[in-house]
């Protein structure tokens, strides 16, 4: 454990910080994923549902979906984001 | 065995909190707790205690295997929340703390609607006072607006208890339903404890302005009690399924765009709530374990994300993502800890929420709800993005926000350790939960299907995360305020208000300067004649007096002869 300094100034750059090791991190996840699109030809389905089987639909429809998410999310933005002191301002007015 | 209601060891225990001091405090503090929960494990399904109040029959002790699912994990929160908060000198915190525990234990044991009505109002009463403590002139607002909201809950349970009693002639606290106006009522009630769609605020409002411990300690309890009573009152109720449907879903966009990782959380609280809820909603013995088991993983792990997000703010004074990121070079344990509750929520195999999650979703699958399945999928890979991967990433990595601070208090680590090391047990070894759960459980939650599916649904999750964050799309943590519905009562109802209000004097002023009006112009007119130099108010001399009687006379006389 590191002792309480504060050096804003001299920034030493940590593993996760390194382009390589990044670069290293986002490799393994594309491959993780391929490996795991594959496997749902290696086991037998037990679907409660139609589209459980279709190929890798786990796959399709949770990168599909948060994608939706969080464009959806960006969008809400446009219409929700407020001042962080938004409702401070108002009691203070009131 | 002297059998009563195991809510009044923390309750009266806490009372004796302020004055102890020093160790013996600390000593108290932890002690209650597990006194608490050793009693709790003596009980057996059947015991009951009853106890008559003027004429009426309450219940106070109601054990069943409904009920000992939460008095177990109900003491086990407590005590790591007041580890958690071992550090702190507050003795009203710390009483009040207790008090709110054990006010949900004893709401959880028991066994009639007033007995109820009386733990469920001790906790928003003790509770409010774990926000207040912040000491901000924010926490004081929104503890109220908790409070007003706390307090209506429970004045819907009693009119709801008074209806059913009028009703059924019982008191009883069993499955209640939505035939009569009563059971409408108490579940409103129990939905405005549970943070049911458009009632939901008070949560994302209050917990995140409560101080470091208190968050920790309110995720545990208030909307988990509300859980319970939703199982125990309205299992099998179909509306449920539709409004915990919409629970999971909408708070996941929120979560995405909000800037305060406290509320983050808060928000990610409420979609797990939906899960629960939607396994009340279909009612089969699977959906209705699945919703304790998840109850019981989700307040451990939530609990400690909490705990790693208050160790944050406790050390750098902040809790905003914009304002931190780069923490795991000082703080590794609290990182760590953190990771495993990210990965506990996400429901990665290994974890305690693959195990408890998944019942509810194949209750789903069994009686063939396909959207709501949909929908719960979906909020599944939206809990991973939110709470998996957010709140880890902006405040332990992305970019190096320069704080350096120190790791977290032992006390802290040592909370977190425990809580983490049980979200890993529970999803290593789930027949030690299953083993507890209300009805008998023949579900295995390890099949090659569920794991690579699992994994599937959360590394693509992760790789959408990625991709956006490489192409720039992902919204960045900003300093703001995202408006949801208590914009209605915290904007909108204040300005109708304050907007009639002005109209109200506007119409005010006018009626009254009509009136002003009116009345000054009479007093002209009495003035005219009544005045200084008014007919009437004239002074006259004896002689005009005498012209005056003559005058008069003379009148008389000729009407004498006319007559």
């Amino acid at each position: 454990m590191s002792d309480h300094h504060d050096n804003n100034g001299q920034q030493e750059t940590g593993w996760f910080e390194k382009k390589r090791n990044v670069r290293k991190i986002i490799w393994a996840l594309v491959i993780i994923c391929v490996g795991l699109f594959f496997a749902d030809g290696l086991y037998h389905k037990h679907p409660y549902f139609a589209a459980e089987n279709i190929f890798g639909f786990y796959a399709i429809y949770g990168f599909v979906m948060c994608v939706g998410l969080v464009l959806g999310a960006k969008w809400m933005r446009t219409i929700l984001m407020r001042d962080e002191d938004y409702y401070d301002k108002d009691d203070n007015n009131d | 065995m002297i059998e009563f209601n195991p809510g009044l060891i923390m309750i009266l225990g806490g009372l004796l909190i302020p004055l102890a001091s020093g160790n013996a405090r600390r000593a108290l503090l932890l002690g209650l707790p597990i006194v608490g929960f050793i009693y709790t494990i003596a009980l057996v399904p059947g015991m009951s205690v009853d106890f008559v109040m003027f004429g009426y029959v309450l219940e106070v002790l109601r054990v069943d295997d409904l009920a000992l699912v939460w008095g177990y994990i109900f003491h086990i929160a407590a005590f790591l929340g007041v580890l958690y908060a071992l550090h702190e000198d507050d003795p009203l915190q710390g009483a009040m703390a207790q008090i709110y525990m054990g006010s949900a234990v004893g709401a959880v044991f028991a066994g009639d609607l007033i007995t109820l009505f009386v733990f469920w109002e001790l906790t928003a009463i003790s509770s409010v006072f774990l926000i207040w403590a912040s000491g901000t002139e924010r926490a004081l607002r929104s503890g109220m607006r908790y409070l007003v909201v706390q307090i209506g809950s429970g004045v819907l349970l009693l009119a709801g208890a008074i209806l059913i009693f009028n009703d059924t002639g019982s008191l009883a606290f069993n499955h209640i339903g939505i035939e009569s106006l009563g059971g409408k009522l108490v579940l409103l009630a129990f939905g405005i404890k549970c943070a049911f769609p458009l009632l939901h605020n008070w949560l994302q409002d209050a917990y995140p302005e409560a101080t470091v411990t208190g968050t920790v300690i309110l995720s545990a309890f208030t909307t988990k009690l509300a859980v319970y009573s939703l199982a125990r009152g309205y299992a099998g109720t179909e509306i449920l399924i539709v409004i915990g449907a919409i629970m999971t879903a909408f708070p996941i966009f929120y979560a995405v765009i909000e800037n305060d990782l406290r509320r983050v959380l808060a928000y990610s609280l409420n979609n797990q709530l939906g899960f629960m809820v939607v396994g009340i909603g279909i009612g089969t013995e699977l959906a209705l374990n699945g919703t304790a088991a998840h109850a019981f993983s989700h307040i451990l792990y939530k609990a400690l994300l909490f705990m790693s997000m208050g160790a944050v703010l406790f050390r750098t004074g902040t809790i905003k993502g914009s304002e931190l990121g780069g923490l795991h070079k000082t703080m590794p344990w609290t990182t760590g800890f953190c990771i495993v509750g990210a990965a506990s929520i996400s429901a990665f195999p290994l974890f305690s929420g693959f195990i408890s999650k998944s019942m509810i979703l194949t209750a789903l699958g069994h009686e063939g709800h396909w959207l709501t399945w949909a929908i719960l999928i979906f909020a599944s890979a939206g809990v991973f993005h939110h709470s998996g991967i957010k709140i880890p990433y902006f405040a332990f990595f992305a970019h190096d926000s320069g704080k350096r601070p120190q790791e977290a208090p032992l006390n802290m680590l040592l909370a977190m350790g425990l809580a983490a090391f049980l979200c890993i047990g529970i999803g290593v070894y789930p027949d030690a939960l299953y083993a507890i759960l209300p009805f008998p459980v023949d579900y295995v939650p390890y099949t090659t299907a569920h794991v690579i599916t699992q994994l599937q649904l959360l590394m693509f999750s992760a790789l959408a995360f990625t991709f956006l964050m490489l192409k720039g799309l992902y919204p960045p943590e900003i300093k703001s305020t995202n408006l949801d519905f208590d914009w209605l009562y915290r904007k909108l109802l204040p300005k109708i208000v304050n907007s009639m209000g002005r109209k109200i004097i506007k119409i005010d002023r006018a009626v009254r300067s009509y009136l002003l009006e009116i009345l000054s112009a009479f007093i002209g007119q009495v003035e005219r004649w009544n005045g200084m130099n008014g007919a009437l108010a004239k002074t006259a001399s004896i002689g005009s007096m005498g012209v005056f009687a003559v005058g008069l006379l003379a009148v008389f006389l000729v009407l004498y002869f006319i007559l």
